[in-house]
């Protein structure tokens, strides 16, 4: 009779963490997820780019508050909706303006943000090209003079 | 060694001695004055740069929370006048702290207030027990008008022009400071 009850106990703890890398991708709460594994998994590549706004540097799939939730469910409807992960994107940012992108787009703005990773490069490599091309052996010193010549013939002189 | 190059060597040799040191200065300016913004509160890194300004308000439609009366996308953009639309709720500390300031505000201007995400109850009790400085008051339970107004959190406060074009905002709340510098300003050249 125990042996059975522990049975099924060790069979639903067994599920239980089967079962867990399933539930914890992403969302709070497995009702939250849209039942086609396709649109979910779009769901969450759209959430993973968007801010959450209370916690302004995790993303809203990742936190856990309020606000992030319900835009969790407002992403999950339009996906459903069968709309495009630009048209989400758009949606969102026509509300919270590119703020809500974790990713910033090309602007006048975040040009120079944009092109450091290139400009770095470039600094880098013409640096590196003077240092190369720079010759290596310094121009030869003056020749000896007379005195020096004597005073070097004196100090090498056998005893 | 420096001999053999070119003439312009020592200019250049200070050129790039200088170069380090004007952008090491450059970068201190540019931090100084960010941090300074932040103290003077002219410049706030976790501000959220509302697209609704100069929008006409989003579409919506809200029902009734106690002791007032809903509204509406139509109701605002059926005004003549400014109008203050307040977000609030019961469970949010900081709009405890500026109800005194919107009471003495309401006579000045109208404000309407919106319950974000509370028990009908609940809201009432806490307009009840500041005084009630708001003209009509909405119910937003499920916080999905708010995301269309592009609110983050409570409270927040626009500012509404003639025809229900939002002209102002603020996600910080509404200080008595604010009112003389911004608000009573911005509402006095609406009205003409």
């Amino acid at each position: 009779m125990t042996v059975r009850i522990l049975r099924r106990a060790l069979i639903a703890l067994a599920l239980c963490f089967m079962l867990a890398p399933l539930v914890a991708g992403a969302v709070d709460d497995p009702s939250e997820m849209l039942p086609d594994p396709a649109q979910e998994q779009r769901a969450e590549a759209i959430g993973s780019q968007l801010r959450c706004l209370v916690c302004q540097n995790e993303s809203i799939e990742d936190s856990s508050a309020d606000l992030a939730r319900d835009l969790r469910h407002v992403v999950r409807e339009h996906v459903a909706k069968g709309e495009s992960n630009r048209q989400v994107m758009d949606w969102m940012v026509d509300r919270y303006g590119n703020f809500i992108r974790l990713r910033p787009p090309l602007t006048a703005g975040t040009l120079l943000l944009w092109l450091m990773p290139v400009l770095a490069l470039l600094v880098g490599v013409a640096v590196a090209l003077r240092a190369f091309r720079r010759p290596r052996t310094t121009s030869s010193p003056p020749p000896l003079t007379d005195a020096e010549r004597a005073r070097l013939d004196d100090l090498t002189r056998p005893r | 060694m420096s001999g053999n190059t070119s003439p312009s060597s020592p200019t250049r040799r200070r050129l790039l001695m200088a170069t380090p040191l004007v952008l090491a200065g450059a970068t201190g300016v540019a931090f100084w004055r960010m941090l300074s913004g932040m103290t003077h509160g002219s410049f706030d890194p976790h501000d959220i740069h509302a697209p609704v300004l100069d929008r006409a308000v989003p579409d919506f439609n809200l029902p009734d929370q106690a002791p007032s009366q809903g509204f509406g996308a139509a109701d605002l953009r059926a005004l003549k006048t400014p109008v203050l639309v307040n977000y609030f709720a019961s469970w949010c500390i900081p709009c405890v702290a500026e109800m005194p300031t919107l009471n003495a505000l309401k006579a000045q201007v109208p404000i309407w207030g919106i319950a974000y995400k509370d028990k009908p109850e609940h809201a009432m009790g806490f307009v009840q027990r500041a005084g009630n400085p708001y003209a009509r008051i909405a119910a937003d339970r499920d916080g999905l008008a708010a995301i269309d107004w592009g609110v983050s959190g409570v409270p927040e406060t626009f500012l509404i022009g003639p025809g229900g074009i939002i002209r102002w905002h603020t996600a910080a709340p509404i200080t008595e400071e604010l009112i003389r510098t911004t608000i009573l300003p911005l509402v006095d050249r609406l009205k003409q």
